[in-house]
């Protein structure tokens, strides 16, 4: 018989599309008891346009070309040490907040999409999202084994699993997580597969990794390149979630609306320590992160908009707020950890004369304004021997769980405050963003693990600062504190003397 | 300089992260498997109960009643992380497109017998909707289940089925001339034909099982197992003299994989059962009860094949031998 010859679609929907079945044994919606609750209507999934037709023969054949040229970059790395190669010892700090805050998040995403996986009822987003699920574990672990070499030579990496679970500023990114996790599987598809894969994914990625690239960590930017066709595949799928949702029925409108408006605002705030991470942390600048607010939200996600209004969908919720924000986050965020030192699992610094001048030039309408004359004085102080250290705990927004130190919108003087009463408690946020998804979902906010609360309840180990690090299994005077003076420090010093003398 | 700089000796501050070490001891050096798998799941302070299960927590070790004290004893002894794992299957891979190449440019599926060719469409092709079946199970053991050392795993697992769904597929394409026709009389034999209905009963039964070590042992354990025997040992065996072989070389995949995936289940299966008499006793119980469902469940299928059922003792009696070296009680 002469085989007819096909394409790759129809290819790939012989070998994928049918291999399910409507059940008759069980009923189908015991097979598939999760997808119903959240209200989305589905008349029809084989409407669903599969994003991306990749049989798993394709699938292990590119993924292990990758993986060899990976972990032979990795391997090199290690045998030169490469982690004494990169720009100055401060960089290091950044990949401590990536190990601690974003790694863990990528395992979250393995399991998460292996949830939606198993329980989208379409067989054609069911492989989607479990090769997606697979991805993630390949980013997690490829993380782990890159960040590995840092780990052997500096402070803040070995407790990042402990941490995850308990520091202060780690249950930011740690609640984002958990949220869409305890979530529907098509909210999470919005939450992660659109908003955050799709939406913010630049400005989380490009980021760290540019930084990566511009302070020489050449292995972070190995595992970042080499991640970038697993993301583009990951972005296909968010937009084709969003499209396919929108289209099967007009009342998924103001749920998927809710939910991007929801996801946009908790992306925000998670995305402040990047922002910081850009505008500080960073010994070679890449950009700042209002610059890479304006390229990669107003006008990357502005054209995105633009494309789903066919939908009705429309911008989401407070964009304009936190387009305002880009000018303040960074600095009060970096501000925050300056204060809190002590309890951060990093390192921090004063930004310098030229660092300083830099954030000038990149902030014209507030550095110099507001935030100069503070790192100025706590310059001064510093000089005094009276480094200044916050040693009260501070309040926690609920929805966020970041300290509320963020400002008013349009009066970056007052700090802002909001609140709702639940069930005769008071709940306490940073923002209107955050006061409205606590409001649009109450019963589940008020249940958000506290690092503050926790401590006054003395489930941290117990009442005093030290108790509190020991419970996080903080190396104190190594993990944390000042980057002047630690051992991180001390031993990059010791290097750079030794490798000027093997110079000559 | 750079040739200098190398030779400069810098020793190391630690060996690897502090919740391996804690396992190890500190100056040992870790594995990629290990820093990749030991630890890697949440365990403690989750915000939010579900919406969807709010009994439990996103992870939670109640969602089994197998009790370990500690989930990371059930370690992959191939030390699978994403790169060997999807290195060693690429690896496979390549074989099986030599394979069907090999096949198809010398037209042996031609070969066929008329009858056979029957069986291989009715009987063989519909093991794609098995397969899928266990691709949705290994996906819901990563999902529910607790610690990446059997979790990770299992999802490549769940891919594995998925590829092994995807190879029988492009079996039926290459009889079918790419029409996708049989394919489509395999489904309506898996839907509907005699021989297939216990099957699909006991399949769409694991569908919904709720304690996924329970799900665990069925699928991996058991299903898988009497499954592949029968269609790649005896239904292989008895298509030899009806002009079978080149479906031997296009499922040979299988039969690797099975050797390969024995060793991880078998390791799982016996730390677990190890670990206490409750355990042994809920995972022998669990054995028993879905090993006699599959071989009752197998039974049409290879009468309808072979003529008579009796082949399928053999796969019974070979995996109670197995299980009880496992240390399983049936
Ligand atoms: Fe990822
Ligand atoms: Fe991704
Ligand atoms: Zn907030």
């Amino acid at each position: 018989m002469a085989a007819k010859k096909l394409g790759l679609k129809q290819r790939y929907a012989l070998m994928t599309r049918g291999l399910d079945w409507e059940t008759t044994y069980q009923p189908m919606d015991e097979v598939f008891p999760f997808d119903k609750f959240e209200g989305i209507k589905i008349t029809d999934w084989s409407k669903w346009e599969d994003p991306f037709r990749l049989t798993m023969d394709n699938y292990w054949k590119f993924q292990a070309e990758k993986e060899r040229k990976l972990y032979a970059v990795l391997d090199s790395f290690a045998q030169n040490n490469g982690q004494m190669g990169v720009s100055d010892a401060k960089y290091v700090n950044a990949i401590k907040l990536f190990l601690t805050g974003v790694s863990p998040l990528e395992y979250q995403a393995h399991r998460g999409f292996a949830h939606a996986g198993r329980h989208l009822r379409g067989v054609g987003p069911r492989v989607a999202a479990q090769m997606q699920s697979l991805d993630e574990l390949r980013h997690v672990q490829t993380q782990v084994h890159t960040i590995s070499q840092y780990n052997k030579y500096f402070d803040g990496f070995a407790e990042f699993r402990h941490m995850h679970d308990r520091v202060w500023y780690l249950s930011v990114p740690k609640s984002f997580f958990d949220d869409a996790r305890s979530a529907g599987p098509f909210e999470y598809m919005v939450a992660i597969g659109f908003a955050f894969e799709y939406v913010l994914t630049n400005l989380l990625f490009v980021p760290f990794m540019s930084g990566a690239a511009y302070n020489g960590d050449m292995a972070t930017v190995t595992f970042g390149f080499s991640a970038q066709s697993d993301e583009s595949r990951h972005m296909t799928l968010g937009i084709e979630v969003i499209k396919f949702l929108l289209e099967q029925h007009p009342d998924n409108l103001p749920i998927v609306q809710k939910w991007v408006d929801k996801w946009f605002w908790r992306g925000h705030r998670v995305l402040g320590l990047v922002a910081m991470m850009m505008d500080y942390m960073l010994p070679k600048k890449v950009m700042s992160w209002k610059e890479a607010w304006e390229i990669y939200f107003t006008e990357a996600g502005g054209a995105l908009f633009q494309d789903l209004e066919r939908y009705g969908l429309r911008v989401p919720k407070y964009a304009d707020v936190a387009t305002a924000e880009a000018e303040h986050m960074s600095h009060q965020n970096w501000s925050i950890f300056y204060q809190y030192t002590h309890a951060a699992g990093f390192h921090t610094w004063l930004p310098s004369d030229e660092e300083m001048d830099w954030l000038s030039e990149k902030y014209p309408n507030t550095f110099d304004k507001y935030y100069r004359p503070r790192y100025e004085m706590w310059r001064e102080m510093e000089k005094d021997g009276k480094r200044f250290y916050n040693n009260a705990l501070p309040q926690l927004c609920t929805t966020c769980q970041i300290p509320m130190g963020y400002t008013e919108p349009g009066d970056p003087t007052t700090i802002a405050f909001r609140s709702s009463e639940y069930k005769g408690d008071r709940y306490h946020f940073c923002s209107d963003g955050c006061k409205d998804i606590f409001d649009n979902e109450p019963e589940k906010f008020s249940q958000s693990w506290l690092p503050v609360h926790q401590i006054f309840q003395g489930n941290c180990g117990g009442a005093t600062v030290p108790d509190v690090l020991a419970w996080y299994n903080m190396n104190v005077g190594a993990d944390n504190m000042d980057q002047a003076g630690s051992p991180d420090q001390k031993i990059w010093d010791a290097w750079k003397t030794k490798q000027e003398k093997v110079a000559g | 300089m750079t040739v200098e700089l190398r030779t400069m000796s810098l020793e190391p501050r630690r060996h690897t992260f502090g919740h391996i070490a804690r396992r190890k001891g500190a100056d040992v050096p870790a594995s990629r498997y290990e820093e990749g798998t030991l630890d890697l799941q949440a365990t403690d302070n989750f915000h939010y109960k579900p919406l969807w299960e709010p009994e439990y927590w996103v992870y939670d070790t109640r969602k089994t009643a197998v009790v370990m004290k500690d989930w990371y004893d059930l370690k992959d002894p191939r030390q699978y992380y994403y790169a060997t794992y999807n290195i060693a299957r690429a690896n496979m891979q390549q074989a099986v497109e030599r394979t069907f190449s090999f096949v198809e440019k010398r037209a042996m599926l031609d070969g066929l017998d008329a009858d056979w060719r029957e069986k291989i469409i009715d009987t063989l092709l519909p093991m794609r909707h098995v397969a899928w079946g266990a691709n949705m199970n290994m996906t819901n053991i990563c999902d529910r289940g607790y610690g990446t050392a059997v979790t990770a795993p299992s999802q490549f697992a769940a891919m594995d089925h998925l590829g092994m769904a995807q190879i029988i597929s492009r079996i039926g394409l290459a009889l079918d001339g790419n029409s996708g026709e049989s394919l489509d009389t395999a489904k309506t034999a898996w839907m509907d034909a005699p021989h297939w209905q216990d099957m699909r009963h006991m399949v769409e039964d694991t569908l919904v099982v709720k304690d996924w070590f329970e799900q665990y042992v069925a699928q991996a354990l058991v299903i898988d197992a009497v499954t592949h025997a029968f269609a790649f040992d005896i239904m292989d065996s008895a298509g030899q003299t009806k002009g079978g072989a080149p479906i031997s070389m296009m499922t040979e995949f299988m039969v690797e994989w099975r050797a390969e995936q024995t060793r991880w289940v078998d390791a799982v299966i016996k730390t677990a059962a190890a670990e206490s008499d409750a355990n042994r006793a809920l995972i022998s119980g669990w054995a028993k009860g879905w090993l006699s469902r599959a071989v009752d469940a197998v039974k049409p299928l290879c009468a309808h094949v072979v003529g008579d059922a009796s082949a399928v003792s053999s796969i019974e009696a070979e995996l109670s031998a197995r299980f009880a070296k496992l240390g399983l009680a049936l």
